[in-house]
């Protein structure tokens, strides 16, 4: 099923036009990585899935995203019901400078998803286990989150995400704040996720995208030049510069 | 040559390394004299009167035969005060520095701070001189009492002028919130305002803290504006709409009537030194507050 439909969709910073005329089919409940030189524009496209792009106060866009049939860039849209609906995990942890428990409840309580202590005890609870942390801060919920290590902080901001239960979860290159044996365990993390939720994975780390998404996108530019299966992409792409870029002759 | 100048530069170095260095002591000299001085003369008077009546003696009379130097009610007159100038000043301020950093425009955002630092330049006496000519009238009318030259008016006039210093700290450490702090709660579907609300007031909130006390500093020693515009009536208030006198009013006023080395005169030191003990205080934990944020 289709989940996210971008249509000659443009996105300018002032003058600077960074995504050019994208058009991508994002299938629901899979892994799709969008991987590219860096500078092309793969977090602008991310971040304007989700409308967090809005804060940047010159930037400009036009065309269409269109999420669940619905084209986000419509006036009569609640930008915080699409955010919250679109998850997005960062590029460095960004927990908040308070407990863990509270960097749970925040979202609970600003999307009014739960009032009461016990129900939002049990969402915690929950969501931490779902990203296989609890067993290690059970004890420590009311301590500060900046505590823990990169990659607990960096489960603990998915699992911030999955407590408000969005459809889609954005990545942009979430492992690169972490050492391999990190990176592996967040990769298995977020494989376990497509069964639920329909992931958007921006990485520059072409094995990354290898390993677990089920289709690719290759920006170069601000142009997507190639769109296939991983598979495709990385044994026999259709387009040159794509086979140049995935085999690691590709300069910019 | 070469060796001529290169040790004339070695020279002037010194030279002007010992100038700085005289600077440097010359300050911290200044204040342990200012301190000494104080200490000194406040010590000989309360050799020569209990520090229990002079804290807590309700009556201030300095020039009778038996002189009383009860200082409650000024100590009542300038807490009144400043607490009513920090519960006006604190909201304004903080949601000043709230709209400036988070909520302006670029333009808007300019206009205001320039605006709050001409504010903070006005001098005490031409706040305490337009406070008189104009919001004393009106407190006199619009509470129907006798006269507008109250603590409430004393505060209103102070809080004019701790805004402008809770406003530019605290919107030095609002704007020194990291950008992805905001990032974060907007991606999780926070409104502008619940993220200003829940996140960044909380990650902000030690250098707030800090601001709002040098805030209090600046009210509490503050002096030629209360002197003006509190009534200077030497009693304990019993509502914001009596008139007080501060500890600071009560030195600036005195001061010239005293005779040199007298125990009224050396009274009057003593009260210069509650007042010093009183923002010491208050700076030293706007210190540990501003620090603390330092840290984040
Ligand atoms: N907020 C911004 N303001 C101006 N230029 C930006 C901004 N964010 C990104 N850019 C520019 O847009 C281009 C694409 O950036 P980005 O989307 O971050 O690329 P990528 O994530 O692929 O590295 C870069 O040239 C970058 O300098
Ligand atoms: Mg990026």
């Amino acid at each position: 099923m289709l989940k996210i439909k971008a249509n000659n969709f443009n996105l300018y910073y002032n003058d600077f036009h960074v995504l050019k005329n994208i058009n991508i089919d994002i299938e629901e409940k899979k892994i799709t990585a969008i991987i590219g030189p860096s500078g092309c524009g793969k977090s602008s496209f991310l971040k304007s899935i989700n409308r967090i792009n809005d804060i940047v106060e010159y930037m400009r866009v036009n065309g269409e995203i269109i999420i669940s049939g619905q084209n986000i860039y419509d006036k009569r849209v609640d930008v915080n019901s699409v955010r919250k609906n679109v998850g997005m995990v960062f590029q460095r942890p960004n927990l908040f400078p308070i407990s863990i428990y509270e960097n749970i409840s925040f979202g609970l309580k600003i999307n009014k998803i739960a009032n009461n202590k016990s129900t939002i005890m049990a969402i915690v609870e929950e969501s931490l286990s779902s990203v296989m942390l609890l067993h290690d801060v059970k004890d420590k919920l009311y301590k500060s989150a900046l505590l823990l290590t990169l990659e607990q902080q960096q489960r603990l901001c998915i699992a911030r995400v999955l407590a408000i239960n969005p459809q889609i979860i954005l990545f942009d290159e979430p492992c690169s704040s972490l050492d391999n044996v990190a990176t592996k365990k967040i990769e298995e993390l977020i494989m376990k996720l497509r069964e639920k939720y329909t992931v958007v994975l921006v990485t520059h780390n072409m094995q990354q995208a290898a390993r677990i998404s089920n289709d690719t996108a290759v920006m170069i530019c601000g142009r997507i030049i190639e769109f296939a299966s991983t598979e495709q992409i990385f044994t026999c792409p259709s387009k040159k510069e794509t086979e140049s870029y995935v085999t690691g002759r590709f300069m910019i | 040559m070469y060796y001529f100048g290169k040790n004339m530069r070695k020279i002037l170095y010194i030279i002007i390394e010992s100038i700085i260095f005289f600077c440097g002591i010359l300050s911290i000299i200044f204040v342990i004299l200012i301190f000494g001085f104080l200490f000194k003369e406040s010590f000989v008077f309360l050799k020569n009167y209990n520090i229990v009546k002079f804290l807590f003696g309700r009556f201030w009379y300095p020039t009778l035969e038996t002189a009383l130097f009860g200082i409650l009610p000024f100590i009542c007159g300038s807490v009144l005060v400043s607490v009513g100038a920090c519960i006006i000043a604190v909201p304004i301020g903080i949601m000043t520095a709230l709209f400036i950093s988070e909520v302006a425009s670029k333009n808007i955002r300019n206009i205001l701070k320039s605006l709050i630092e001409l504010m903070a330049a006005i001098p005490s006496i031409v706040i305490g001189f337009i406070g008189m000519a104009t919001i004393v009238p009106i407190v006199k009318n619009v509470f129907s009492i006798p006269t507008g030259l109250t603590a409430f008016t004393g505060s209103l006039m102070l809080a004019f002028m701790a805004i402008p210093t809770i406003v530019t700290i605290s919107e030095d450490a609002i704007h020194s919130v990291p950008w992805q702090y905001r990032e974060g709660a907007l991606a999780l579907g926070a409104t502008k305002w619940q993220m200003m609300k829940i996140v960044i007031l909380k990650i902000a909130m030690p250098g707030i803290m800090g601001a709002i006390m040098l805030g209090i500093g600046r009210v509490v020693g503050e002096t030629m504006a209360v002197i003006m515009i509190t009534g200077n009536a030497a009693h304990i208030p019993t509502s914001i709409f009596d008139p007080v006198r501060t500890l600071t009013a009560t030195i600036a006023t005195e001061m010239g009537e005293t005779v040199k080395g007298g125990i009224h005169y050396k009274s009057l030191f003593a009260i210069g030194f509650v007042l010093f003990i009183i923002t010491f205080i208050v700076n030293f934990i706007a210190d540990i507050f501003l620090k603390k944020n330092k840290n984040l």
